[in-house]
Protein backbone atom coordinates (compact mmCIF):
# COMPACT_ATOMS: atom_id res chain seq x y z
CA UNK A 1 0.00 0.00 0.00
CA UNK A 2 2.60 2.17 1.17
CA UNK A 3 4.53 1.59 -2.05
CA UNK A 4 1.76 1.92 -4.33
CA UNK A 5 1.37 5.44 -2.96
CA UNK A 6 4.70 6.51 -3.33
CA UNK A 7 4.54 5.10 -7.03
CA UNK A 8 0.91 7.18 -8.14
CA UNK A 9 2.80 9.99 -6.03
CA UNK A 10 5.80 9.68 -8.83
CA UNK A 11 3.07 8.98 -11.36
CA UNK A 12 1.45 12.82 -10.27
CA UNK A 13 4.25 14.19 -10.05
CA UNK A 14 5.53 13.37 -13.10
CA UNK A 15 2.57 14.34 -15.11
CA UNK A 16 2.90 18.14 -13.98
CA UNK A 17 6.03 17.79 -14.17
CA UNK A 18 5.06 17.05 -18.10
CA UNK A 19 3.78 20.67 -17.81
CA UNK A 20 6.68 22.28 -15.29
CA UNK A 21 8.67 24.55 -17.11
CA UNK A 22 11.62 23.00 -18.55
CA UNK A 23 14.27 25.38 -17.65
CA UNK A 24 15.04 23.83 -14.45
CA UNK A 25 15.80 20.63 -16.86
CA UNK A 26 13.60 17.63 -16.64
CA UNK A 27 15.64 15.51 -14.41
CA UNK A 28 15.43 17.92 -11.47
CA UNK A 29 12.31 19.89 -12.16
CA UNK A 30 11.08 18.40 -8.86
CA UNK A 31 14.24 18.47 -6.41
CA UNK A 32 12.13 19.01 -3.42
CA UNK A 33 12.79 22.20 -1.57
CA UNK A 34 15.25 21.89 0.78
CA UNK A 35 13.61 22.12 4.29
CA UNK A 36 15.04 22.71 7.96
CA UNK A 37 12.79 21.00 11.02
CA UNK A 38 12.79 23.89 12.98
CA UNK A 39 10.72 22.62 15.82
CA UNK A 40 8.53 19.07 15.64
CA UNK A 41 6.71 18.86 12.97
CA UNK A 42 7.45 22.58 11.52
CA UNK A 43 9.54 23.01 8.49
CA UNK A 44 10.97 25.52 6.88
CA UNK A 45 12.43 26.62 2.96
CA UNK A 46 14.81 29.45 3.50
CA UNK A 47 14.68 31.74 -0.22
CA UNK A 48 17.38 33.24 -1.45
CA UNK A 49 18.06 36.97 -0.35
CA UNK A 50 17.90 38.35 -4.22
CA UNK A 51 15.20 39.41 -6.31
CA UNK A 52 12.92 36.99 -8.19
CA UNK A 53 14.87 35.55 -11.24
CA UNK A 54 14.34 32.92 -14.28
CA UNK A 55 17.85 31.58 -12.31
CA UNK A 56 16.50 31.12 -8.98
CA UNK A 57 13.19 30.22 -9.84
CA UNK A 58 11.54 33.44 -7.80
CA UNK A 59 12.43 31.63 -4.52
CA UNK A 60 13.12 34.01 -2.51
CA UNK A 61 10.88 34.06 0.45
CA UNK A 62 10.73 31.75 3.19
CA UNK A 63 7.85 29.09 3.46
CA UNK A 64 6.94 26.88 5.67
CA UNK A 65 4.21 24.01 6.57
CA UNK A 66 3.24 22.31 9.38
CA UNK A 67 2.29 18.70 10.35
CA UNK A 68 -0.39 17.84 11.99
CA UNK A 69 -1.75 14.87 13.35
CA UNK A 70 -4.58 14.69 10.61
CA UNK A 71 -3.78 17.19 7.89
CA UNK A 72 -0.27 19.91 6.83
CA UNK A 73 -1.15 23.65 6.39
CA UNK A 74 1.34 25.51 4.14
CA UNK A 75 2.43 28.96 4.90
CA UNK A 76 2.97 30.56 1.81
CA UNK A 77 3.83 28.72 -1.74
CA UNK A 78 6.66 30.31 -3.31
CA UNK A 79 7.18 32.82 -6.42
CA UNK A 80 6.39 30.09 -9.22
CA UNK A 81 4.42 27.18 -9.59
CA UNK A 82 7.63 25.75 -10.30
CA UNK A 83 8.61 26.51 -6.82
CA UNK A 84 5.35 25.87 -5.42
CA UNK A 85 5.59 21.70 -6.97
CA UNK A 86 9.21 21.77 -5.05
CA UNK A 87 7.84 22.61 -2.05
CA UNK A 88 4.78 20.16 -2.18
CA UNK A 89 7.58 17.80 -2.66
CA UNK A 90 8.97 18.50 0.15
CA UNK A 91 6.13 17.99 1.93
CA UNK A 92 5.72 14.66 0.58
CA UNK A 93 9.14 14.05 1.23
CA UNK A 94 7.89 13.89 4.80
CA UNK A 95 4.37 13.17 5.20
CA UNK A 96 1.50 11.75 3.21
CA UNK A 97 -1.54 13.84 5.22
CA UNK A 98 -3.66 15.73 3.41
CA UNK A 99 -2.60 18.99 2.81
CA UNK A 100 -5.56 20.90 4.17
CA UNK A 101 -4.63 24.41 4.22
CA UNK A 102 -2.32 26.93 1.63
CA UNK A 103 -2.32 30.00 3.47
CA UNK A 104 -1.16 33.14 1.96
CA UNK A 105 0.43 36.03 4.52
CA UNK A 106 0.21 38.88 1.50
CA UNK A 107 -0.41 39.14 -2.25
CA UNK A 108 2.87 39.68 -3.03
CA UNK A 109 4.02 37.22 -5.93
CA UNK A 110 7.34 35.96 -4.50
CA UNK A 111 4.62 34.50 -2.08
CA UNK A 112 1.76 33.32 -3.69
CA UNK A 113 2.83 32.44 -7.56
CA UNK A 114 3.40 29.10 -6.63
CA UNK A 115 -0.53 29.10 -4.92
CA UNK A 116 -1.36 26.60 -8.42
CA UNK A 117 0.77 24.02 -7.36
CA UNK A 118 -1.65 23.24 -4.83
CA UNK A 119 -5.01 22.97 -6.52
CA UNK A 120 -5.02 19.53 -6.83
CA UNK A 121 -4.58 19.05 -3.21
CA UNK A 122 -8.50 21.05 -3.03
CA UNK A 123 -6.69 22.58 0.32
CA UNK A 124 -8.59 25.85 1.40
CA UNK A 125 -6.74 29.13 0.24
CA UNK A 126 -6.59 31.06 3.66
CA UNK A 127 -5.76 34.72 3.57
CA UNK A 128 -6.36 38.23 5.04
CA UNK A 129 -9.82 40.12 4.39
CA UNK A 130 -8.24 42.31 1.95
CA UNK A 131 -6.76 39.65 0.22
CA UNK A 132 -9.00 39.25 -2.63
CA UNK A 133 -9.15 43.09 -3.34
CA UNK A 134 -5.25 43.13 -3.02
CA UNK A 135 -5.37 40.25 -5.94
CA UNK A 136 -7.91 41.96 -7.95
CA UNK A 137 -6.33 45.39 -7.92
CA UNK A 138 -2.38 44.35 -8.26
CA UNK A 139 -2.58 40.65 -9.60
CA UNK A 140 -2.89 41.44 -13.28
CA UNK A 141 0.02 43.41 -12.71
CA UNK A 142 2.27 41.21 -11.25
CA UNK A 143 1.18 38.92 -13.90
CA UNK A 144 2.49 40.98 -16.58
CA UNK A 145 5.16 42.70 -14.70
CA UNK A 146 6.96 39.65 -13.90
CA UNK A 147 6.61 37.42 -17.51
CA UNK A 148 9.70 39.38 -18.49
CA UNK A 149 11.47 38.55 -15.13
CA UNK A 150 10.83 35.10 -14.89
CA UNK A 151 10.08 34.37 -18.22
CA UNK A 152 6.82 32.83 -20.01
CA UNK A 153 7.71 28.77 -18.75
CA UNK A 154 7.86 29.78 -15.00
CA UNK A 155 4.95 31.99 -15.78
CA UNK A 156 2.51 29.82 -17.81
CA UNK A 157 0.84 28.13 -14.65
CA UNK A 158 0.46 30.84 -12.44
CA UNK A 159 -3.00 31.65 -11.40
CA UNK A 160 -3.73 34.20 -8.87
CA UNK A 161 -6.93 32.95 -7.11
CA UNK A 162 -8.59 34.26 -4.40
CA UNK A 163 -8.68 33.07 -1.36
CA UNK A 164 -11.00 30.78 -0.18
CA UNK A 165 -11.43 31.13 3.61
CA UNK A 166 -10.99 34.61 4.55
CA UNK A 167 -9.46 35.88 8.48
CA UNK A 168 -11.10 38.97 10.07
CA UNK A 169 -8.77 39.73 13.33
CA UNK A 170 -7.84 36.08 14.07
CA UNK A 171 -8.76 32.39 13.33
CA UNK A 172 -7.36 29.34 14.41
CA UNK A 173 -6.89 25.92 11.86
CA UNK A 174 -7.13 22.99 13.78
CA UNK A 175 -4.08 20.00 12.06
CA UNK A 176 -5.42 18.00 14.86
CA UNK A 177 -3.82 17.87 18.20
CA UNK A 178 -2.42 21.08 16.64
CA UNK A 179 -3.57 24.67 16.26
CA UNK A 180 -2.45 27.48 14.01
CA UNK A 181 -3.71 30.73 15.07
CA UNK A 182 -3.70 33.24 12.32
CA UNK A 183 -3.98 36.90 12.81
CA UNK A 184 -4.22 39.87 10.41
CA UNK A 185 -2.46 43.25 10.58
CA UNK A 186 -3.83 46.67 9.67
CA UNK A 187 -1.70 48.44 6.60
CA UNK A 188 2.24 47.46 7.27
CA UNK A 189 4.19 46.05 5.20
CA UNK A 190 1.01 45.63 2.60
CA UNK A 191 -2.42 46.10 3.05
CA UNK A 192 -3.32 42.32 3.72
CA UNK A 193 -0.58 41.06 6.14
CA UNK A 194 -0.99 38.00 8.40
CA UNK A 195 0.45 36.13 10.49
CA UNK A 196 0.22 32.31 11.75
CA UNK A 197 1.58 31.21 14.97
CA UNK A 198 2.30 27.56 15.41
CA UNK A 199 1.25 27.01 18.99
CA UNK A 200 2.91 23.79 19.94
CA UNK A 201 6.30 24.67 18.74
CA UNK A 202 6.13 28.50 19.76
CA UNK A 203 6.87 29.03 15.84
CA UNK A 204 5.68 32.28 14.49
CA UNK A 205 5.63 32.97 10.61
CA UNK A 206 5.44 36.00 10.21
CA UNK A 207 5.46 36.99 6.63
CA UNK A 208 7.21 40.26 5.46
CA UNK A 209 6.29 41.62 8.50
CA UNK A 210 10.08 40.63 9.58
CA UNK A 211 13.11 41.34 7.74
CA UNK A 212 16.04 40.17 8.77
CA UNK A 213 19.35 40.32 6.71
CA UNK A 214 17.11 41.72 3.78
CA UNK A 215 15.91 45.42 3.86
CA UNK A 216 12.30 45.84 4.78
CA UNK A 217 10.17 46.90 2.41
CA UNK A 218 7.40 49.16 2.69
CA UNK A 219 4.63 48.55 0.00
CA UNK A 220 1.86 49.33 2.57
CA UNK A 221 2.48 52.14 5.54
CA UNK A 222 5.47 53.04 7.26
CA UNK A 223 3.35 54.26 10.54
CA UNK A 224 1.36 51.06 10.15
CA UNK A 225 4.59 48.98 9.91
CA UNK A 226 6.38 50.72 13.19
CA UNK A 227 2.56 49.96 14.74
CA UNK A 228 2.59 46.51 13.82
CA UNK A 229 5.90 45.14 14.50
CA UNK A 230 5.38 46.89 18.47
CA UNK A 231 2.38 45.12 18.91
CA UNK A 232 3.79 41.59 16.89
CA UNK A 233 6.55 42.59 19.24
CA UNK A 234 4.36 41.03 21.94
CA UNK A 235 3.63 37.73 20.83
CA UNK A 236 4.58 34.61 22.99
CA UNK A 237 6.86 32.64 20.20
CA UNK A 238 10.68 31.48 20.60
CA UNK A 239 12.16 32.19 16.79
CA UNK A 240 10.39 33.90 13.98
CA UNK A 241 10.63 32.51 10.22
CA UNK A 242 10.78 36.23 8.69
CA UNK A 243 9.47 36.46 5.24
CA UNK A 244 13.10 37.47 3.77
CA UNK A 245 16.54 36.07 5.83
CA UNK A 246 16.82 32.87 8.47
CA UNK A 247 14.75 31.55 11.63
CA UNK A 248 15.66 33.85 14.08
CA UNK A 249 15.28 34.25 17.86
CA UNK A 250 11.98 35.98 18.87
CA UNK A 251 11.39 39.20 19.64
CA UNK A 252 15.17 40.24 19.61
CA UNK A 253 14.66 39.29 15.11
CA UNK A 254 12.54 42.94 14.75
CA UNK A 255 16.00 45.28 16.25
CA UNK A 256 17.27 45.65 13.44
CA UNK A 257 13.80 46.56 11.50
CA UNK A 258 12.52 48.50 13.72
CA UNK A 259 15.96 50.67 13.60
CA UNK A 260 15.56 50.81 9.96
CA UNK A 261 11.88 52.02 9.66
CA UNK A 262 12.62 54.51 12.53
CA UNK A 263 15.70 56.11 10.75
CA UNK A 264 13.82 56.19 7.32
CA UNK A 265 10.56 57.71 9.16
CA UNK A 266 12.54 60.23 11.01
CA UNK A 267 14.80 61.37 7.84
CA UNK A 268 11.74 61.55 5.72
CA UNK A 269 10.28 63.91 7.96
CA UNK A 270 12.92 66.30 8.57
CA UNK A 271 12.78 66.37 4.39
CA UNK A 272 9.55 67.73 4.65
CA UNK A 273 9.98 69.83 7.25
CA UNK A 274 12.29 71.36 5.17
CA UNK A 275 10.04 71.86 2.44
CA UNK A 276 12.83 69.13 0.32
CA UNK A 277 11.34 67.04 -2.68
CA UNK A 278 10.52 64.03 -2.84
CA UNK A 279 13.44 63.65 -5.21
CA UNK A 280 15.71 64.12 -2.42
CA UNK A 281 14.26 61.67 0.14
CA UNK A 282 15.06 58.82 -2.45
CA UNK A 283 18.05 59.84 -2.66
CA UNK A 284 19.18 60.46 0.97
CA UNK A 285 16.86 59.23 3.11
CA UNK A 286 18.21 56.32 5.57
CA UNK A 287 21.58 56.27 3.90
CA UNK A 288 23.11 55.81 7.15
CA UNK A 289 21.67 52.08 7.11
CA UNK A 290 23.05 51.25 3.82
CA UNK A 291 25.65 48.87 4.89
CA UNK A 292 23.70 47.07 6.99
CA UNK A 293 21.22 45.60 4.70
CA UNK A 294 21.14 43.35 1.82
CA UNK A 295 18.95 44.71 -1.07
CA UNK A 296 19.60 48.66 0.32
CA UNK A 297 19.72 49.66 -3.22
CA UNK A 298 17.45 47.90 -4.79
CA UNK A 299 14.66 49.02 -2.44
CA UNK A 300 15.55 51.85 0.09
CA UNK A 301 14.89 54.70 -2.50
CA UNK A 302 11.32 53.16 -2.91
CA UNK A 303 11.38 52.72 0.59
CA UNK A 304 11.76 56.93 1.01
CA UNK A 305 9.57 57.41 -1.89
CA UNK A 306 6.43 55.03 -0.26
CA UNK A 307 7.01 56.97 3.09
CA UNK A 308 7.30 60.54 1.64
CA UNK A 309 3.84 60.43 -0.13
CA UNK A 310 2.44 58.93 3.39
CA UNK A 311 4.44 61.45 5.94
CA UNK A 312 3.61 64.48 3.78
CA UNK A 313 0.01 64.14 5.11
CA UNK A 314 0.99 64.42 9.08
CA UNK B 1 -10.96 68.88 -27.63
CA UNK B 2 -7.73 68.30 -25.78
CA UNK B 3 -10.22 67.95 -22.82
CA UNK B 4 -12.83 65.59 -24.57
CA UNK B 5 -9.76 63.43 -25.90
CA UNK B 6 -8.57 63.29 -22.51
CA UNK B 7 -11.74 62.35 -21.00
CA UNK B 8 -12.25 59.34 -23.88
CA UNK B 9 -8.91 58.30 -23.37
CA UNK B 10 -9.87 57.91 -19.17
CA UNK B 11 -12.77 56.21 -20.11
CA UNK B 12 -11.50 53.47 -22.28
CA UNK B 13 -8.97 52.84 -20.29
CA UNK B 14 -11.57 52.63 -17.22
CA UNK B 15 -13.60 49.97 -18.70
CA UNK B 16 -10.75 48.11 -20.56
CA UNK B 17 -9.17 47.20 -17.58
CA UNK B 18 -7.44 48.13 -14.43
CA UNK B 19 -4.88 50.49 -13.71
CA UNK B 20 -2.00 47.80 -13.87
CA UNK B 21 -3.23 45.77 -17.29
CA UNK B 22 -0.41 46.43 -19.36
CA UNK B 23 2.26 44.42 -19.98
CA UNK B 24 6.17 45.81 -19.25
CA UNK B 25 6.19 46.97 -22.67
CA UNK B 26 8.63 45.68 -24.98
CA UNK B 27 10.64 48.31 -27.16
CA UNK B 28 8.95 47.03 -30.55
CA UNK B 29 5.79 49.35 -31.59
CA UNK B 30 6.31 52.92 -30.89
CA UNK B 31 3.04 54.72 -30.00
CA UNK B 32 3.77 58.21 -29.81
CA UNK B 33 2.92 58.80 -33.47
CA UNK B 34 -0.50 57.69 -32.69
CA UNK B 35 -0.87 59.89 -29.40
CA UNK B 36 0.36 63.11 -31.59
CA UNK B 37 -2.35 61.90 -33.69
CA UNK B 38 -5.22 61.42 -30.34
CA UNK B 39 -3.83 64.19 -28.43
CA UNK B 40 -2.60 66.79 -30.59
CA UNK B 41 -4.73 66.39 -33.72
CA UNK B 42 -1.26 65.55 -35.64
CA UNK B 43 -0.08 68.90 -35.13
CA UNK B 44 3.82 69.13 -35.77
CA UNK B 45 6.39 68.73 -33.00
CA UNK B 46 9.34 70.98 -32.61
CA UNK B 47 12.53 69.85 -30.87
CA UNK B 48 11.83 71.62 -27.69
CA UNK B 49 15.02 70.49 -26.33
CA UNK B 50 16.41 73.81 -25.77
CA UNK B 51 12.57 75.53 -24.25
CA UNK B 52 11.96 72.78 -21.52
CA UNK B 53 13.65 70.14 -19.60
CA UNK B 54 11.77 67.12 -18.43
CA UNK B 55 12.80 65.64 -15.27
CA UNK B 56 11.92 62.26 -14.57
CA UNK B 57 14.15 59.52 -12.24
CA UNK B 58 15.76 56.76 -14.69
CA UNK B 59 13.86 54.08 -13.01
CA UNK B 60 10.01 54.23 -11.40
CA UNK B 61 11.34 53.37 -7.83
CA UNK B 62 7.99 53.44 -6.96
CA UNK B 63 5.28 52.50 -9.89
CA UNK B 64 2.73 54.19 -7.88
CA UNK B 65 4.82 57.27 -7.00
CA UNK B 66 7.07 58.79 -9.71
CA UNK B 67 8.01 62.27 -9.44
CA UNK B 68 8.16 64.59 -12.87
CA UNK B 69 9.50 67.75 -13.18
CA UNK B 70 8.57 70.25 -15.81
CA UNK B 71 10.88 73.43 -16.89
CA UNK B 72 10.64 75.72 -19.49
CA UNK B 73 13.90 77.32 -19.92
CA UNK B 74 13.38 80.16 -22.62
CA UNK B 75 16.00 82.52 -23.24
CA UNK B 76 15.84 85.67 -21.52
CA UNK B 77 14.16 88.21 -23.73
CA UNK B 78 12.60 86.02 -25.57
CA UNK B 79 9.05 87.53 -26.15
CA UNK B 80 7.45 84.00 -26.69
CA UNK B 81 5.34 82.93 -23.33
CA UNK B 82 4.21 79.46 -22.42
CA UNK B 83 0.38 78.54 -22.64
CA UNK B 84 0.58 75.39 -21.99
CA UNK B 85 2.41 71.97 -20.97
CA UNK B 86 1.58 68.70 -21.83
CA UNK B 87 2.71 65.17 -20.01
CA UNK B 88 2.29 62.30 -21.77
CA UNK B 89 2.75 58.73 -20.71
CA UNK B 90 3.41 56.68 -23.62
CA UNK B 91 2.37 53.10 -22.47
CA UNK B 92 0.13 53.86 -19.84
CA UNK B 93 -3.47 52.61 -20.00
CA UNK B 94 -3.76 56.19 -19.60
CA UNK B 95 -1.28 57.72 -21.93
CA UNK B 96 -1.95 61.24 -21.39
CA UNK B 97 -1.27 62.24 -17.43
CA UNK B 98 -2.01 65.73 -17.52
CA UNK B 99 -2.26 68.92 -19.57
CA UNK B 100 -1.11 72.61 -17.90
CA UNK B 101 -2.45 75.51 -19.02
CA UNK B 102 -0.80 78.62 -17.76
CA UNK B 103 -2.15 82.27 -17.45
CA UNK B 104 -1.11 85.35 -19.60
CA UNK B 105 1.04 86.49 -16.29
CA UNK B 106 1.59 82.99 -14.48
CA UNK B 107 5.33 83.69 -13.92
CA UNK B 108 5.84 80.06 -13.82
CA UNK B 109 8.99 78.51 -14.46
CA UNK B 110 8.73 75.17 -13.09
CA UNK B 111 6.31 72.32 -12.27
CA UNK B 112 6.45 69.02 -10.63
CA UNK B 113 3.98 66.60 -10.28
CA UNK B 114 3.62 62.61 -9.50
CA UNK B 115 2.93 60.14 -11.61
CA UNK B 116 2.33 56.30 -11.89
CA UNK B 117 4.49 54.01 -14.38
CA UNK B 118 2.72 50.83 -15.71
CA UNK B 119 5.59 49.75 -17.67
CA UNK B 120 8.97 50.87 -19.85
CA UNK B 121 8.09 53.88 -21.49
CA UNK B 122 8.90 57.03 -23.34
CA UNK B 123 7.71 60.14 -21.47
CA UNK B 124 6.85 63.39 -23.68
CA UNK B 125 6.47 67.13 -22.77
CA UNK B 126 4.78 69.09 -25.31
CA UNK B 127 5.00 72.68 -24.48
CA UNK B 128 2.93 75.28 -26.63
CA UNK B 129 4.59 78.74 -26.60
CA UNK B 130 2.33 82.24 -27.72
CA UNK B 131 3.80 81.79 -30.91
CA UNK B 132 1.35 78.91 -31.64
CA UNK B 133 3.61 76.20 -31.83
CA UNK B 134 4.08 72.41 -30.32
CA UNK B 135 7.91 72.21 -28.49
CA UNK B 136 8.63 68.54 -27.68
CA UNK B 137 11.07 66.87 -25.24
CA UNK B 138 10.97 63.13 -23.89
CA UNK B 139 12.51 60.63 -21.59
CA UNK B 140 13.03 57.06 -21.22
CA UNK B 141 11.93 55.45 -17.83
CA UNK B 142 12.30 52.32 -16.34
CA UNK B 143 9.81 50.18 -14.76
CA UNK B 144 10.05 49.81 -11.13
CA UNK B 145 10.77 45.85 -10.21
CA UNK B 146 8.35 43.75 -10.50
CA UNK B 147 6.30 44.14 -7.00
CA UNK B 148 5.96 47.61 -6.93
CA UNK B 149 2.42 47.59 -8.67
CA UNK B 150 0.95 51.44 -9.50
CA UNK B 151 -1.70 50.71 -6.88
CA UNK B 152 -3.16 51.96 -3.44
CA UNK B 153 -1.03 50.71 -0.32
CA UNK B 154 -3.73 51.81 1.85
CA UNK B 155 -7.35 52.07 0.15
CA UNK B 156 -8.58 52.60 3.85
CA UNK B 157 -6.38 55.87 4.13
CA UNK B 158 -6.69 57.35 1.23
CA UNK B 159 -10.67 56.94 1.33
CA UNK B 160 -10.11 59.18 4.71
CA UNK B 161 -8.30 61.86 3.11
CA UNK B 162 -10.71 62.67 0.23
CA UNK B 163 -11.44 66.06 -0.34
CA UNK B 164 -8.77 67.49 2.26
CA UNK B 165 -6.35 70.11 0.35
CA UNK B 166 -3.00 70.91 1.49
CA UNK B 167 -1.43 74.15 0.37
CA UNK B 168 2.48 74.84 1.53
CA UNK B 169 4.36 77.98 0.57
CA UNK B 170 8.82 77.91 0.64
CA UNK B 171 10.80 80.54 -0.29
CA UNK B 172 13.59 79.33 -2.41
CA UNK B 173 16.98 79.45 -1.65
CA UNK B 174 19.46 80.78 -1.58
CA UNK B 175 18.80 84.23 -1.47
CA UNK B 176 15.31 84.85 -0.81
CA UNK B 177 15.09 88.23 -0.30
CA UNK B 178 17.76 89.10 -3.49
CA UNK B 179 14.47 87.16 -5.45
CA UNK B 180 11.28 87.23 -5.45
CA UNK B 181 10.78 83.71 -6.83
CA UNK B 182 8.28 81.39 -5.04
CA UNK B 183 7.48 77.41 -4.50
CA UNK B 184 4.15 76.49 -3.37
CA UNK B 185 2.66 73.18 -3.12
CA UNK B 186 -0.99 71.66 -3.59
CA UNK B 187 -1.71 68.46 -2.60
CA UNK B 188 -5.39 67.29 -2.99
CA UNK B 189 -6.48 63.80 -0.58
CA UNK B 190 -7.98 61.87 -3.38
CA UNK B 191 -7.32 57.97 -4.38
CA UNK B 192 -7.38 58.74 -8.00
CA UNK B 193 -8.18 55.44 -8.99
CA UNK B 194 -9.05 53.80 -12.25
CA UNK B 195 -11.53 51.93 -11.51
CA UNK B 196 -11.65 48.10 -11.69
CA UNK B 197 -13.86 46.12 -13.13
CA UNK B 198 -16.24 43.34 -12.34
CA UNK B 199 -13.68 40.87 -11.70
CA UNK B 200 -14.82 37.23 -12.57
CA UNK B 201 -13.63 35.47 -9.55
CA UNK B 202 -13.86 38.25 -6.47
CA UNK B 203 -16.53 39.88 -7.88
CA UNK B 204 -15.46 43.09 -6.89
CA UNK B 205 -16.00 46.43 -8.68
CA UNK B 206 -14.31 49.60 -8.12
CA UNK B 207 -16.02 52.65 -10.13
CA UNK B 208 -13.21 55.39 -11.15
CA UNK B 209 -13.19 57.88 -9.33
CA UNK B 210 -10.36 60.72 -9.97
CA UNK B 211 -9.35 64.22 -9.58
CA UNK B 212 -10.37 65.89 -13.50
CA UNK B 213 -9.59 69.60 -12.99
CA UNK B 214 -7.66 71.85 -10.62
CA UNK B 215 -7.75 75.38 -11.07
CA UNK B 216 -5.42 78.30 -9.05
CA UNK B 217 -5.69 81.65 -8.98
CA UNK B 218 -3.76 84.83 -7.26
CA UNK B 219 -6.26 86.95 -6.30
CA UNK B 220 -8.66 87.00 -9.26
CA UNK B 221 -6.10 86.14 -11.83
CA UNK B 222 -6.05 82.39 -13.36
CA UNK B 223 -2.49 81.66 -12.78
CA UNK B 224 -2.71 77.29 -13.42
CA UNK B 225 -4.83 74.62 -14.52
CA UNK B 226 -4.78 71.44 -14.94
CA UNK B 227 -6.48 68.57 -16.04
CA UNK B 228 -5.82 65.23 -15.00
CA UNK B 229 -6.11 61.56 -15.51
CA UNK B 230 -5.57 58.11 -13.67
CA UNK B 231 -1.71 58.74 -14.41
CA UNK B 232 -1.29 61.04 -11.99
CA UNK B 233 -0.63 59.51 -8.59
CA UNK B 234 -2.97 58.50 -5.76
CA UNK B 235 -3.33 62.55 -4.16
CA UNK B 236 -2.49 64.66 -6.81
CA UNK B 237 -0.07 66.63 -5.74
CA UNK B 238 1.27 69.66 -8.04
CA UNK B 239 4.27 71.96 -6.84
CA UNK B 240 5.34 74.76 -9.33
CA UNK B 241 7.74 77.48 -9.23
CA UNK B 242 6.93 81.25 -10.47
CA UNK B 243 7.34 85.04 -9.23
CA UNK B 244 5.49 86.87 -6.45
CA UNK B 245 3.65 89.63 -7.37
CA UNK B 246 1.32 91.71 -4.86
CA UNK B 247 -0.91 89.13 -4.07
CA UNK B 248 -2.46 88.46 -0.85
CA UNK B 249 -4.44 84.88 -1.72
CA UNK B 250 -3.81 82.23 -3.35
CA UNK B 251 -7.17 80.13 -4.19
CA UNK B 252 -7.72 76.49 -5.43
CA UNK B 253 -10.58 74.98 -7.05
CA UNK B 254 -10.95 71.09 -7.87
CA UNK B 255 -13.40 68.67 -9.27
CA UNK B 256 -13.20 65.08 -9.67
CA UNK B 257 -15.23 62.71 -12.02
CA UNK B 258 -18.21 62.53 -9.77
CA UNK B 259 -18.42 66.07 -9.57
CA UNK B 260 -17.21 66.62 -5.96
CA UNK B 261 -15.74 70.37 -5.51
CA UNK B 262 -12.85 70.83 -3.28
CA UNK B 263 -12.45 74.84 -2.48
CA UNK B 264 -9.36 76.09 -0.45
CA UNK B 265 -7.78 79.98 -0.28
CA UNK B 266 -4.76 80.84 1.51
CA UNK B 267 -2.97 84.31 2.01
CA UNK B 268 0.23 84.73 0.22
CA UNK B 269 3.43 84.58 1.99
CA UNK B 270 5.09 87.37 0.59
CA UNK B 271 9.21 86.99 -0.05
CA UNK B 272 11.60 87.93 2.30
CA UNK B 273 12.10 88.19 5.90
ZN1 LIG C 1 6.15 41.09 0.63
Amino acid sequence: MRILRKFALVLALASLAGRAPSSAGSADALTPLPVTEVAPGTFVFEGAVSLMTRENEGAIANLGFVVGRDAVAVIDSGGSVLEGMRLRAAIRGKTAKPIRYVINTHAHPDHIFGDAAFLQDGAAFVGHQNLPQALAVRGPFYLDAFRPILGDELMRDVKLAPPTQLVQGSAELDLGGRRLTLQTWPTAHTDSDLTVLDQSTGTLFAGDLVFVEHIPIVDGSIRGFLASIDQLAGTEARRVVPGHGPVSAWPEALAGERRYLDQLARDVRALIARGERLETAAQTAAASERSRWKLFEEYNARNATAAFSELEWE
Amino acid sequence: MISSCLRQLCLVAAVAAPICAQAAAPEDDDPWPGLVQDIFQGRPMEDGSRLIVLEAPNRAEDAAVVPVTLRTTLPPGDARYPMSMTLVIDHNPAPMAARFEFGRDSTITALSTRVRVNAYTDVHAVLELSDGKLYVTKKYVKASGGCSAPAAKDAEAAKKRLGQLRFRQFATPPDPQASRTREAQLIIGHPNNSGLQMDQLTHLYIPPSFVNEVRIWRNDEMMLSMEGGISISEDPNIRFTYVAGDEDRIRVEAKDTDGRVFKGEWPSEQPGP
